[in-house]
């Protein structure tokens, strides 16, 4: 038969493996939480019609973190009431309460903590992040001394509050930290805040904006020290904690300890693996797709939510890994529809990042990453007020912008960091006021101090020798 | 010659269908005559604009050379100062705020869910008294009665004098219905009057209020004490004629369109019959396919504003027309079609931003519960009329009457 040109109608076909994959193929996602259940959604959405393994450490079903922290603390829902809603079925077969606890590239398998190895064509890391626990083990184990990332610490955390302690120290005054800050005196607890910073938000927001949540906190009859770190935790004889030592030198009498020192990405299970994972994620494309340690992007691996780091071009194409609901469903989405279509296909996550938080009754909600801001100017309402818009700028433009009690307008800012627009916005709005109309120094925290040492060592003399090395942090 | 886009949406004969204007003005998004204002049709440039904080809601910052051809007749105000819908922040934000504690979450989560029963009842009270089921007004004798009743509940208004209540909002209503054969100064001085009234008759309610108490809306309000402080009494008679003239008006012809649409889509109406759940995603692809307020026509630039190319100027007055970024394909597929199975419908019918609708909780279920408690009781209902006669207003759209006829009512 002679040679006849056939064009090709649709370059989605490929050579027919995809349509293999996606109809008998083996996707392994594991992380049986927010991320790995929109992943699992969508992917039978889209018409993945194989075998789906959903692998969680947890022996839950997916369920919802924000309220943890809030109404769960407050005793107005039950921490096993926090089950997402499906939003279709799934239809996989659900391995919960295993860890993985090994990955091997070549074999394409996943090891679990029982001894099963799961087969994959596709695999999905969503494992998230855990709570940063207090560093001295010893301490650590004293009765009364929590940290809140899962549903089990939430009702353990709530059954202490709803028990009338006769003092909560929450150690750290980040978000989570002051969240369980607001709802220990909305309980009418009295409760003492340890910062190592100068206000609380400071990292993620700066001192600016600090200096508001600090006077909410100290308004609500919180006991806020900032600049102070706890040096000790003391138990009593029957191992309770009693007391903790502050660097001041002086001493917090508490019954219940809450350690908010934010979290640490579950990646340790796939060391050795040659996966780019280390302390700071995993390191993936923008198409979600992670990374080897040789900086070699993989084909049949991919990474969402909190344990993900994605290049993203509006933020100078700088790996960001976010702890963002919103990100975790919308790398979920790009990276399911990714791994079941061709390549020009496959879509860039681009999601300017956005989170919220409730705390001392107030609604504060942000857009882009603030904290790669240098100065701040006052858009809306007034810093006062408690009411306001702080707009971050970066090098002459909007970089990000926070809300207090002012979530309805955020749209717009986001559309000016979408647009890069100049900083700061020279126009006039609705209720901008005489305070801030001048930019100021946003005042993060010295960015030049290093909080994670190198992952990575280069070896070898000729290029086909060269080899990396990858060490992880302790 | 051919009438200008803009005399066209106001022009009466295109009343029953404006939806093929609105196709003809999103081929210029942003679409400016002269000496008019700048009409916006489009989806994502309405959203954009209603979060814009350049724009000004507050009637004090309308450029003097801005020609609003829906303007209130001067004078119309004067008796009230405006409500939180024509403020900016930050006394929108308080006002609105300050209104809400007492009507939805955080501070009463079950204010609007609590009147279930109270619903229920007005409706089945109202479907009950129908008479002749051969001939139905379906505006006067259910959609109008039923939001100026549940109002009342809410604010308070004893029983005895709801009718009052009735005649004063209907005299509002009308004058927010320009009829152009009615000698406008009788107009004005009716609605006028009856503003004035209505406001003499609020005061003494919340003089009252204010001494016993009870648990409805109008009693929280005088009697707040909340970090904002009390309302002033002029700012308290504004927001109670705002909650009761937005409060009703609209909801009106939510009603009346929803049944006018199910009227003509007899399958959507019989699955309703069947399963009054469906009520609650109908209720939403009405408020984007046949919305109450088509158009809002009440912003203005503090600043140039550059937008698909146009610079509209500072000081300008903007048109909104929610009702086309509804049906703007871009946005929303197969947007003529009224489809309740619709997922994707983050429609404009209850606006957005800082002013999207106040009473849109409320408004939702009195709707969900008019249509699928219709739905069941009339039997094989029918138009009398297609299209039926409209009212003049082109910002809030909907029939002045609904002539419908069925073979009986069930119990």
């Amino acid at each position: 038969m002679p040679w006849t040109y056939r064009p090709r109608r649709c370059p989605v076909l490929g050579d027919g493996s995809l349509e293999r994959l996606k109809r008998e193929g083996r996707i392994v996602v594991v992380g049986a939480s927010l991320a790995g259940l929109r992943a699992a959604e969508t992917l039978r959405a889209e018409g993945f019609a194989g075998s789906l393994t959903m692998i969680g450490d947890e022996p839950h079903e997916p369920y919802d973190r924000p309220p943890l922290s809030k109404q769960v603390l407050l005793g107005r829902a039950g921490a096993d009431r926090t089950a997402l809603p499906r939003l279709r079925s799934v239809d996989a077969t659900w391995r919960l309460g295993v860890p993985a606890t090994g990955l091997e590239m070549a074999a394409r398998l996943v090891r679990l903590a029982d001894g099963d190895e799961v087969p994959y064509d596709r695999l999905l890391i969503a494992t998230g992040v855990r709570a940063r626990p207090w560093p001295r083990a010893a301490e650590a184990e004293l009765d009364g001394v929590l940290v809140l990332r899962g549903r089990d610490d939430g009702a353990a955390l709530a059954r202490r509050l709803a028990a009338g302690p006769k003092r909560v120290l929450v150690i750290g005054a980040g978000f989570t930290g002051s969240e369980i800050a607001s709802a220990c005196r909305e309980r009418g607890l009295p409760v003492t805040v340890a910062e190592r910073g100068a206000a609380p938000l400071v990292g993620a927001l700066g001192g600016v904006v600090g200096a508001v949540a600090a006077r909410m906190q100290r308004e609500h009859g919180v006991d806020l020290r900032c600049g102070v770190m706890v040096t000790a935790l003391e138990g009593d004889a029957s191992g309770r904690v009693r007391a903790a030592h502050l660097s001041d030198g002086s001493t917090v009498e508490t019954d219940v300890v809450i350690v908010s020192l934010g979290a640490t990405r579950n990646t340790e299970w796939l060391a050795g693996s040659g996966l780019g994972a280390g302390p700071r994620g995993i390191a993936c494309d923008a198409g979600c797709r992670a990374f080897d340690i040789r900086g070699i992007v993989t084909d049949d691996i991919y990474a969402a939510g909190d344990v993900a780091r994605c290049p993203h071009p509006l933020f100078g194409y700088q790996f960001l890994s976010l702890e963002h609901w919103g990100n975790a469903v919308s790398q979920a989405r790009i990276a399911a529809h990714n791994m079941i279509s061709e390549s020009t296909e496959r879509i860039p996550h681009m999601e300017v990042p956005a989170f919220w938080s409730s705390q001392f009754g107030v609604n504060i909600k942000s857009v882009g990453v603030p904290s790669l801001g240098t100065e701040i100017t006052i858009s809306q309402g007034a810093l006062d007020s408690h009411r306001f818009i702080g707009v971050y700028g970066y090098q002459g433009r909007v970089i990000g912008a926070v809300a207090f009690d002012h979530a309805r307008w955020l749209p717009f800012y986001q559309e000016l960091i979408e647009t890069t627009a100049p900083f700061p916005p020279a126009f006039p709005t609705v209720d901008r006021r005489s305070d801030g109309q001048r930019p100021v120094d946003a005042d993060f925290p010295d960015p030049s101090v290093p909080t994670h040492g190198p992952t990575v060592t280069v070896g070898g003399y000729a290029p086909a020798d060269r080899r990396m090395t990858f060490t992880p942090a302790h | 010659m051919t009438q200008s886009l803009l005399h066209q949406i106001l022009d009466y004969a295109n009343r029953a269908n404006p939806y093929p204007i609105y196709e003809q003005l999103r081929k210029t998004p942003v679409h400016h005559e002269d000496g008019g204002p700048y009409v916006i049709s489009t989806y994502y440039e309405i959203r954009s604009l209603l979060h814009d904080p350049r724009i000004s809601s507050d009637a004090r910052n309308l450029g003097s050379t801005a020609r609003d051809p829906l303007a209130e007749p001067a004078g119309e105000e004067s008796a009230l100062p405006p409500g939180f819908l024509r403020l900016d922040p930050p006394e929108h934000d308080r006002l609105r705020r300050m209104t809400n504690r007492p009507f939805g979450p955080p501070h009463s989560p079950h204010r609007v869910d609590g009147m279930r029963g109270e619903l229920h009842d007005i409706v089945s009270g109202l479907i009950d008294g129908i008479g002749d089921p051969g001939r139905i007004d379906l505006v006067e004798q259910f959609s109008y009665p039923f939001p100026v009743t549940v109002i009342c509940r809410l604010l308070g208004v004893p029983r005895e004098d709801e009718a009052r209540f009735h005649t004063w909002a209907d005299t509002l209503a009308a004058s927010l219905d320009p009829d152009p054969d009615a000698d406008p100064t009788e107009r004005g001085k009716g609605s006028h009057d009856a503003r004035m009234q209505l406001g003499m008759y609020l005061a003494g309610l919340i003089e009252e209020r204010r001494k016993n108490p009870g648990d409805d809306m109008l009693s929280q309000l005088a009697t707040a004490k909340g970090e904002d402080g009390p309302m002033t009494t002029m700012e308290l008679l504004s927001t109670a004629a705002l909650l009761l003239i937005a409060g009703h008006e609209t909801t009106v012809n939510l009603i009346t369109n929803g049944m006018l649409t199910l009227l003509r889509h007899p399958d959507v109406l019989q699955r309703l019959r069947e399963d009054s759940r469906l009520a609650v995603p109908l209720v939403e692809e009405l408020l984007r396919f046949e919305p109450p307020v088509q158009l809002v026509p009440q912003r203005t630039t503090l600043a140039d504003i550059e937008l698909r190319g146009v610079t509209i100027p500072k000081g300008a007055s903007l048109w909104l027309v929610l009702a086309s970024g509804n049906r703007d394909p871009q946005r929303f597929e197969d947007p003529d079609r009224f489809d309740p199975d619709r997922r994707d419908i983050q429609h404009l019918g209850l606006g957005s931003g800082i002013h999207s609708c106040f009473g849109a909780p409320l408004a939702r279920l009195e709707t969900q519960f008019a249509l699928s408690e219709l739905a069941r009781r009339l039997e094989n209902p029918r138009l009398l009329e297609d299209p039926p006669p409209y009212r003049q207003n082109a910002v809030l759209r909907g029939p002045r009457h609904l002539h419908i006829s069925c073979d009986g009512i069930r119990s």
